[in-house]
């Protein structure tokens, strides 16, 4: 269990959060650059010292203002990923692997580099240096660097951010991968709603210095607490796997996790998440079949109903939480409430597939 | 002559005025007597012990300066305090300070009457007139090269490595040795090259705070000056193994400076 807590002020900026992480859990801490979420994270690490603040990890110590103690950040064992991975450049892949393992014998230390470079499918570049690395390469090695010294806490700073959107998909899955095994809390930034809702089991939304709020992705998108998260949550994020494909212009084919059938005019095949903006989905009366070639009905039943301005955000669960967004004029003949049975229609066209 | 077409050519004479004007005297040297003559007057004693003299003392001082410079620069480079600026300006004083003055001022401070002399010969250490001065004046000029040039390298390497570095489990004064000096070792090297040569081509404050005793304090441009009137064929000589010295030494810090830029701009 980690816990962070602090409050500080950093050149005008305030930030004043606090956040608990379970062994073997990730949260994701998602918010728009400046929100103070790296900060966070450093504190975590103890490489920023907050005016005010209070770390623990399991039962020890690391930071508490109140009583002056501080443990110096290389006694802290967090594995920390950098945005920009911080590869050392003057050292081969290996060594840059091998850097956190103390007490291992000289000759051993090649080997156990070696073994995780092995795991993240990267042995064979163990003599290269970084700067020859593509993005998705150079991640690996930052993430078996990390994980050398087997940390307590993993800390991750937009490990996907430096990756281009092709090498994105596949890297999140690994990381994803690799979250579940290690079994330590996880603590993971990212400006990217999607993001923190495909790595974090739970995810919290900080804004201006604060937590604004926290749950898991499918609660923030249905019952957003302000318009900032519902606005910030963004697309709905559906799970399933994609059938194989018949032909050239069919479109994608989608068993959803749980249960019910998608569409999208995007390729995939096998594991895939698939989003859809919550504006493009239409809510009709349960069993109506409004007809449309590539369009998609899904059977689900009202969970919330939530105001925000002039929009309505209904909160489903299909089983799958997803949630849609309305106006307010398309709610008066729905008799909208928590249990109502409903279908949700949107299009194919609309609808983003990434691969798991 | 059409309107604008003088520019460019005017640019090409400034440049070739330049260049002749520079290099002029560093050819004069060793045109102006036969291959010959130059390496029968390296043969002279004298001159071979002015030579070995200064290989020592630029050889301690700069070792001096290496070991008290690179902590120095990178506590500068990592660190933000009250009177930073303050700081860095003192340190880099010498460079701009007459070398006369510099040789008075290291007399007022460490001579026999100087403010700290006194305290210094308690220890039974002799600096005026004496190797140990000769040192002291090229670590005085010359420090500040060095720390400016490891400064400047310090600031290029990357924080997140400093950072990762101590995630991983090595303390600040690790992080210090395994990361921050390899990196900012090219860099580094090149304030070294341009310590080294200052200290090389050192005259005035060395005249002033340790003399010109042969064998002793007669480091090789002293011993150029003493040889000026009577045997000028060994001052020519002399002279030409400096411009040798400082002609590679020059050339080392052009290309470790280029390769610290190219590694900073990764």
């Amino acid at each position: 269990m980690l816990r962070v807590e602090a409050r500080t002020t950093l050149g005008g900026f305030d930030l004043d959060a606090a956040v608990e992480v379970p062994a073997g859990g990730c949260l994701a801490l998602a918010g728009p650059s400046g929100a103070g979420k790296s900060t966070l994270l450093r504190i975590a690490a103890g490489l920023l010292r907050p005016h005010h603040g209070h770390v623990t990890c399991g039962d020890d110590v690391w930071l508490d203002t109140a009583s002056g103690r501080q443990v110096a950040p290389e006694l802290r064992a967090c594995g920390y990923v950098f945005q920009d991975y911080a590869l050392f450049g003057h050292m081969a892949v290996w060594q840059n692997v091998a850097y956190g393992l103390r007490g291992v014998a000289r000759g051993a230390r090649r080997r156990r580099a070696e073994e995780l470079l092995e795991r993240f499918g990267i042995a064979h570049l163990a003599d290269e240096r970084p700067r020859t690395l593509s993005g998705g390469e150079r991640q690996r090695v930052a993430l078996a660097r990390a994980l050398a010294p087997r940390p307590r806490v993993l800390l991750l700073d937009e490990p996907l951010s430096a990756l281009d959107a092709r090498t994105r998909a596949s890297a999140s899955r690994e990381l994803a991968g690799v979250l579940r095994d290690t079994g330590v809390p996880a603590l993971l930034v990212t400006h990217d709603f999607t993001e923190a809702a495909v790595l974090g089991d739970r995810v919290a939304v900080i804004d201006g210095g604060r937590i604004v709020q926290q749950g898991t992705a499918g609660e923030l998108a249905a019952t957003p607490a302000s318009a900032f998260v519902a606005d910030f949550t963004g697309a709905v994020v559906l799970t399933g796997v994609a059938r194989p494909s018949s032909g050239p212009d069919d479109v994608t084919v989608v068993d959803l996790d749980g249960g019910g059938v998608a569409t999208s005019t995007d390729r995939g095949s096998g594991p895939v998440a698939l989003s859809v903006h919550p504006w493009e989905i239409a809510l009709e009366p349960a069993g109506a079949r409004s007809e449309g070639s590539a369009q998609n009905h899904l059977d689900a039943e009202v969970v919330t109903v939530t105001h925000i301005g002039n929009r309505v955000r209904v909160g489903l669960t299909a089983p799958q939480p997803f949630v849609a967004e309305i106006t307010g004029a398309a709610v008066g003949g729905l008799h909208l409430a928590p249990g109502v049975l409903v279908t949700a229609t949107w299009k194919a066209t609309a609808t983003r597939l990434v691969s798991l | 002559m059409t309107r604008g077409r003088w520019f460019a050519p005017a640019l090409v004479v400034a440049l070739a005025l330049a260049l002749t004007f520079l290099t002029l005297p560093v050819v004069a040297i060793f045109v102006r007597t036969s291959p010959g003559n130059l390496l029968g007057a390296l043969d002279d004693p004298g001159v071979l012990d002015a030579l070995w003299l200064s290989l020592r003392t630029t050889l301690i001082a700069v070792a001096i300066i290496v070991l008290l410079g690179t902590p120095t620069a990178y506590l500068l480079a990592t660190r933000t305090f009250r009177g930073h600026s303050l700081v860095v300006t003192l340190i880099e004083l010498p460079l701009v300070l007459p070398p006369a003055v510099a040789g008075v001022g290291l007399l007022a401070a460490l001579g026999p009457n100087g403010i700290v002399g006194g305290m210094i010969a308690d220890t039974g250490v002799r600096l005026v007139f004496e190797t140990a001065g000769v040192v002291v004046a090229l670590t005085f000029v010359a420090a500040p090269f060095f720390i400016r040039g490891a400064q400047a390298a310090f600031g290029a390497v990357d924080r997140s490595w400093l950072e990762a570095s101590r995630t991983l489990g090595a303390s600040e004064a690790r992080t210090f040795l395994r990361v921050a000096i390899p990196a900012a070792a090219p860099g580094m090297l090149a304030g070294l090259a341009l310590a080294w040569g200052r200290a090389v081509g050192e005259f005035g404050a060395t005249l002033i705070f340790a003399g010109s005793f042969r064998g002793r304090t007669q480091t090789a441009p002293l011993a150029i000056y003493e040889r000026l009137g009577t045997d000028f064929d060994a001052a020519l000589a002399l002279s030409a193994v400096l411009v040798a010295v400082a002609g590679s030494l020059l050339l080392t810090a052009k290309l470790l400076g280029g390769r610290g830029m190219a590694r900073a701009a990764r």
